[in-house]
């Protein structure tokens, strides 16, 4: 297979732990096998910032919590053909969707950034103030899982995913024969 | 949720501390029986206005049971309260047909009278206002319970003149009903509230004559009474349709100890009064089907689960007991036969929907938190204290009398196949005579709009909101438990109604009347309403239809009691009936980037927490 054959797959990591993208490591030394296939993109593993050309598959880890996750998550979206939500956070909001529990408030994200930052018992925070520099991205209301913001084709699940889920998945969708999951790896009990 | 919320906790609103020596009396009054809790609990209530948890210690020690079960009951019953609530406890009901009917007017003039939202309690611990679910007055709307009396068909004038009665001092009952402690509980009960017969039928509502059909059941062996009531065809009118004959042949079948007859008067499906009625109008006839059940099925105690919304209802109630006991048709050796012993007591429930499904009717019963049990097995086989109980309609049992009256064949030949006899129908909304109507099973739903003079409605709601929401191309279908079914209620909706207004105001009811037990039912509930709202403010993807579908399914295939078996209906039967509602609100994504997604809404509170602007999302963005 010759190099322009190859599939690009861009990532990235939103609202996430990069435990996601961590995983992606896990394939472990079939990531040979899939570098055969593929080519990444803009991605935090190649340190590309931004896209080179159209891919044909974008990784999502993390939901959106700020506006610059909203504008990379859209960028994505109009850059790749196929998106896929990579883990729970990307799928549902994740563990940064706890702060949507915060309801019975009239001002549920000032209690959240007073709580993150100077009222919380395990806080030390020598200047007292909620960070507020204007290259920091304003946080969203709520946390949003990515399929509220764009379309999503795919969804992996797991927290993080296995790398063989993940694995096989990327492999099965290269190879055009991807049929959703096999039920031991959807269900939790 | 939130309208329903208690308020919070802090000051004592000035309630009485609860003595311990009264908390002592009350158990003491019921025996210190761990079963007889709600009982318990709802005098202390009413004595001091909350369930403190010093008060839940003490009843905890009288009863032997440990303080955190008493909490289990006390925090499940939206009557009964944690916080110190008003001297003066006001509700409004506040079901869609109040709002259309003009709740917020009204609310806003005793909100402004009394100095309080509704949710609060002033200060100086005269007034609580709160809303509540249908409280059974749905033909006279806007209604409220005044503690233990209602007001219904609030006017703008009739608020104002109640609120400032009763910061005057006037008890609420003069206030309900003038010269109150001159009239008798029926003359109480019917000038609170207006019967609204509007058409009375040959079975219920036409004339009876008193115990006819109880003399011609003692002249009968038992298992030939339950051979009658199979052979009439009678299905239960609570909603379910079982039918009532092999209800009783289960109950009957094995040889216990004790067996029970319990009357659902607990009316709790969102439309539906019919009941209110016939506890009303009816109530010996009621009493004497359930003697006949008594006697049918081999049972010596009875019980009449009467809702809390109705407890203005309990005293006419009480005498009619008092007055069959007087007249030897309860007690021991019923009308002279020797061992035909039956007698009944009255338990009131504090407005809980879910207390009406019947499994949750007798964990009620048996002091524990209202939430259904797991069947098998079912109440007919190990029912109240684990024993079989037989537990039907208020309806059911008035038509059993008139069946061993009038004889199972006269019975089978009204109605139509399947569905016989006469079905009270309650009708409200947007209609010109609401009220009840006796009429055969087998009408179609536009025969008894026109009688009701609803031929303009747009849609239908037929059996509350766990039924079926009609559109005009089907008011053609039947009321017949095999087409539109109902256990009474016909909301009547006119073209002008906002369909997804409705859908959401019974998601809310059902979110808030859900036991809790099971996740989907719970959980799930919630989701939906959350979904319609997010439809209502056109936020809504295509695939948001499929996710309504889904989730429904899911939600009905995992519950464990009706509630969460029938709580999708509004979304399932407008989605089928409606489809246009939902798909004129649908927003497609431009270039698979979703238009439903407002980024401006969801920095705005971050950009005034800031003070800044985005640097990616305003375009006037300067640093
Ligand atoms: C959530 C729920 C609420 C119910 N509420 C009532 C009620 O208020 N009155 C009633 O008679 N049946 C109600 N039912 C039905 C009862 O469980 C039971 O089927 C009925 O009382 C049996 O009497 P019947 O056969 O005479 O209808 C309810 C069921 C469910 C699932
Ligand atoms: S899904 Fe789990 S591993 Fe992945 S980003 Fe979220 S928290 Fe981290
Ligand atoms: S379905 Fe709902 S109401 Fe019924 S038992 Fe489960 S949680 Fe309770
Ligand atoms: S009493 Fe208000 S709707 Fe039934």
């Amino acid at each position: 297979m010759s190099e322009l054959e190859k599939a690009r797959i861009a990532t990235v990591s939103l609202a996430g732990c990069f435990g996601c993208h961590m995983a992606i490591l896990d394939i472990d030394e079939r990531l040979i096998e899939l570098m055969k296939l593929v080519e990444f993109d803009r991605s935090p593993l190649t340190d590309m910032k931004t896209f080179t050309r159209r891919c044909d598959i974008g990784i999502i880890e993390g939901g959106c919590c700020n506006e610059e996750n909203v504008h990379v998550l859209r960028d994505f979206r109009r850059n790749c053909d196929v998106l896929i939500a990579l883990g729970q956070c990307a799928i549902m909001g994740g563990l940064p969707a706890m702060r949507n529990a915060i309801m019975h408030s009239d001002a549920p994200l000032r209690e959240c950034l007073e709580e993150a930052y100077i009222t919380g018992d395990y806080i030390r925070n020598t200047t007292h103030q909620i960070p507020n520099d204007p290259a920091l991205p304003l946080l969203l209301d709520e946390v949003y899982p990515c399929s509220d913001v764009v379309e999503i084709d795919y969804q992996i699940p797991g927290c993080a995913p296995s790398g063989d889920i993940i694995f096989n998945t990327l492999s099965s969708l290269l190879a055009g024969r991807f049929h959703g999951f096999a039920r031991e790896n959807i269900k939790f009990d | 949720m939130d309208r329903y919320s208690n308020p919070t906790p802090g000051a004592d609103f000035g309630a009485a501390p609860a003595s311990r020596s009264a908390v002592v009396a009350i158990c003491a009054a019921y025996g210190n029986d761990p079963h007889r809790m709600l009982d318990i609990l709802r005098d202390i209530q009413d004595s001091f206005r909350w369930i403190s948890p010093e008060t839940m210690e003490i009843v905890a020690d009288e009863t032997g049971l440990s303080r955190i079960q008493v909490e289990g009951v006390a925090s499940f019953y939206s009557f009964l309260s944690q916080v110190p609530k008003g001297r003066i406890t006001i509700r409004f009901c506040d079901d869609i047909i109040d709002r259309f009917a003009g709740l917020a007017d009204i609310v806003a003039i005793f909100e402004d009278a009394l100095g309080i939202k509704t949710g609060e309690t002033s200060a100086d611990g005269a007034f609580s206002l709160e809303y509540t679910p249908c409280i059974g007055l749905c033909d006279q709307a806007p209604a409220a319970m005044i503690n233990d009396v209602v007001v219904t068909s609030l006017t703008a004038d009739r608020a104002r003149d109640i609120a400032a009665a009763l910061k005057a001092g006037q008890m609420p009952q003069d206030i309900a009903v003038a010269g109150f402690d001159d009239l008798s509980p029926h003359e109480r009960a019917t000038r609170m509230v207006a019967n609204n017969i509007r058409q009375a039928g040959e079975v219920l509502l036409g004339p009876v004559s008193p115990e006819a059909g109880l003399e011609n059941a003692i002249a009968l062996a038992p298992a030939a009474i339950i051979d009658a009531v199979e052979a009439s065809g009678l299905r239960g009118c609570g909603g379910a349709g079982f039918t009532t004959g092999r209800k009783w042949r289960f109950a009957a079948a094995d040889p216990v100890a004790r067996r029970f007859v319990f009357c659902n008067a607990d009316e709790g499906e969102p439309g539906t009064f019919k009941d209110r009625v016939l506890l009303t109008e009816r109530p010996h006839l009621m009493v004497e089907g359930m003697t006949i059940a008594a006697r049918a099925v081999g049972a010596r105690e009875g019980l009449i689960y009467l809702r809390g919304e109705y407890v203005y209802l309990r005293e006419h109630l009480e005498q009619v007991l008092a007055d069959r006991r007087a007249r030897g048709l309860l007690g021991k050796d019923i009308l002279g036969v020797e061992g035909f012993d039956f007698d009944l007591r009255i338990q009131i429930g504090a407005g809980a929907y879910i207390c009406g499904e019947e499994g949750a009717l007798i964990s009620s019963c048996e002091g524990l938190p209202g939430e259904p049990k797991t069947r098998p097995p079912f109440p007919v086989n190990r029912g109240y204290l684990g024993f079989p109980t037989v537990v039907n309609n208020v309806e059911t049992f008035c038509h059993v009398a008139r069946i061993m009256d009038r004889g199972a064949d006269w019975f089978f030949d009204m109605g139509s196949d399947g569905s016989h006899g006469t079905k009270l129908f309650s009708v409200s909304g947007d209609c010109r005579s609401p009220g009840v109507y006796e009429l055969p099973y087998g009408l179609s739903l536009q025969e008894l709009l026109e009688r009701v003079g609803g031929e303009d409605a747009g849609a239908v709601q037929v059996g509350g909101p766990s039924g079926t929401m009609v559109d005009r191309a089907n008011f053609h279908r039947r009321l017949t438990f095999d087409d539109l079914a109902t256990g009474g209620a016909i909301i009547v909706f006119s073209a002008q109604r906002n369909i997804l207004e409705i859908v959401e105001y019974y998601m809310s009811f059902f979110v808030h009347e859900s036991c809790g037990y099971c996740t989907p039912c719970r959980v799930g509930n919630v989701f939906l309403q959350k979904a319609i709202a997010k439809f209502r403010k056109g936020l809504a993807n295509p695939e948001d239809i499929d996710y309504l579908r889904d989730l429904s399914a899911t939600i009905i295939e995992t519950s464990r009691c009706g509630l969460g078996m029938t709580s999708p209906n509004p979304i399932l039967t407008t989605l089928e009936n409606f489809p246009m509602v939902y798909s004129a609100l649908v927003k497609p994504s431009r270039d698979r980037i979703r238009a439903t997604f407002d980024v401006q809404a969801a920095i705005d509170d971050a950009r005034k927490l800031a003070k800044r602007r985005s640097y990616i999302f305003d375009k006037d963005f300067t640093k």
